[in-house]
């Protein structure tokens, strides 16, 4: 399962690099906001916690905008048959994970480089800020591969993937808002173990729900 | 059908098995109580009116629909084949099946064997079965119609499938391209199971059995 699952990550990968579908859309995105957000705070601080919110706002859109893209892309040029024909349903689910959440990295590594030099953000506990971003990439990339799946069969596919993927994000983004504040302030792990616990849990679940459903969604 | 059951599951061999296969859209009807029964060294032509399910059925014969009410079972020797196994067993051309359009017919044809776990060595050999080794190296974006048609037959015999289905296999094809067509239903119908769905003449040709999935009309 894994070779297959690497072996539609390769693809992917290649795709995206011949088609630059999802990456120049995310590279513009982020691009403007940075810079609005420059242009709005000008000179002026602002707090640890509005840091965060601001962080996790660039962080929802920017994935909403290019994650979709790994089911909706299949479908829209009708080559999901191609994959339905060479793998089985959780080799696939498991390609685009791992294509996503490759994805995600990249995107969030570049936001917050960009932001840390825009706002000059202090970051206190480097550490445990790196812990929960990645750990809240990987419950944001479950999360949206797996709504990927779904809205890839609707018709109005734009509106519908913020919309299904921000109740389903809201533990998530709350957990991951509150360490990341905290990490940015400097306290200790044992301050924001409960929220991490909470992260890595939910990203348990959600894969293992996706891996239960992914068939269902996949194959009608 | 029980008995027929037992006596497949001790056999060797390929048995295709569809049990009062039915499927609905939105509540309507499509096609309704399809029976049959397949081996190997066969031909059947799925056929029926515009709009009677022949690609649905063939889709459903692939596990890439599901059926409203029956069953259709794939067996290997006495082991019925799980579901999600199945596509090991289909090499399947549709005209609603594409490739990808920004790589070329090679790099598509590697990229389907990677992820079937498959080595590289039959794609030259296909591709030269197709006609479509001399541009092996061009981009699927410029490729006329004909020629994605063949790389399309190329993707659905490159891991020597078990059970060949074509839907309209010879549409947008020259008359070279058409025998290529009848090479492959040939030898395929001389030891493993071929299903054609089609109301072309020529292609109705192929196959030595017919299954009308709208007999009342």
């Amino acid at each position: 399962m894994l070779k297959q699952a690497l072996a539609i990550c390769k693809k992917d990968f290649n795709s995206e690099i011949r088609t630059r579908y999802a990456i120049n859309a995310l590279l513009m995105f982020i691009i403007v906001v940075i810079s609005v957000i420059k242009f709005s705070l000008g000179e002026d601080k602002i707090s640890s916690e509005m840091n965060a919110g601001l962080l996790w706002i660039i962080i929802f859109f920017a994935t909403s905008n290019g994650l979709s893209r790994v089911f909706v892309s299949e479908e829209e040029r009708g080559t999901s048959l191609v994959l339905k024909l060479s793998a089985d349903a959780r080799s696939v689910f498991l390609g685009k994970l791992i294509f996503n959440t490759v994805l995600t990295f990249i995107i969030n590594f570049l936001i917050i480089f960009l932001y840390i030099i825009i706002t000059g953000l202090d970051i206190r506990n480097l550490a445990l800020f790196s812990l929960t971003i990645g750990l809240g990439n990987l419950g944001l990339s479950a999360v949206m591969t797996i709504i990927a799946a779904l809205i890839s069969k609707a018709s109005s596919k734009g509106t519908l993937y913020p919309v299904l993927s921000f109740p389903l994000l809201l533990p998530l983004l709350l957990a991951s808002i509150s360490a990341t504040w905290l990490s940015i302030e400097g306290v200790p792990f044992g301050a924001i173990a409960g929220e991490l616990q909470m992260i890595a849990s939910y990203t348990v679940v959600v894969i293992t729900a996706s891996f239960l459903l992914f068939e269902l969604v996949w194959n009608d | 059908m029980p008995s027929e059951t037992s006596q497949a599951k001790q056999n060797t061999g390929i048995l295709l098995q569809a049990v009062d296969l039915s499927r609905k859209f939105d509540r309507r009807p499509i096609f309704k109580n399809v029976n049959f029964e397949l081996r190997p060294a066969s031909a059947t032509a799925i056929t029926g009116r515009n709009g009677s399910g022949k690609s649905t059925l063939i889709k459903i014969i692939a596990n890439l629909l599901i059926q409203s009410s029956g069953k259709i079972d794939l067996y290997d020797g006495d082991t019925k084949v799980k579901k999600e196994a199945v596509y090991k067993y289909i090499g399947f051309v549709s005209p609603y099946l594409n490739l990808y359009d920004e790589f070329t017919g090679y790099e598509n044809l590697k990229i389907v064997s990677d992820i079937r776990g498959y080595g590289h060595g039959n794609i030259d050999n296909v591709l030269k079965r197709v006609g479509l080794f001399n541009r092996k190296d061009d981009i699927l974006k410029i490729y006329s119609s004909g020629m994605k048609q063949r790389l399309k037959i190329a993707f659905a015999i490159l891991h020597d499938p078990q059970i060949l289905l074509l839907d309209e296999p010879t549409s947008n094809l020259d008359l070279e391209g058409i025998s290529v067509v009848d090479s492959i239903a040939n030898e395929f119908k001389k030891d493993r199971i071929l299903i054609i769905a089609t109301n072309d003449p020529h292609e109705r040709s192929l196959c030595d059995r017919e299954i009308n999935i709208n007999p009342d009309a």
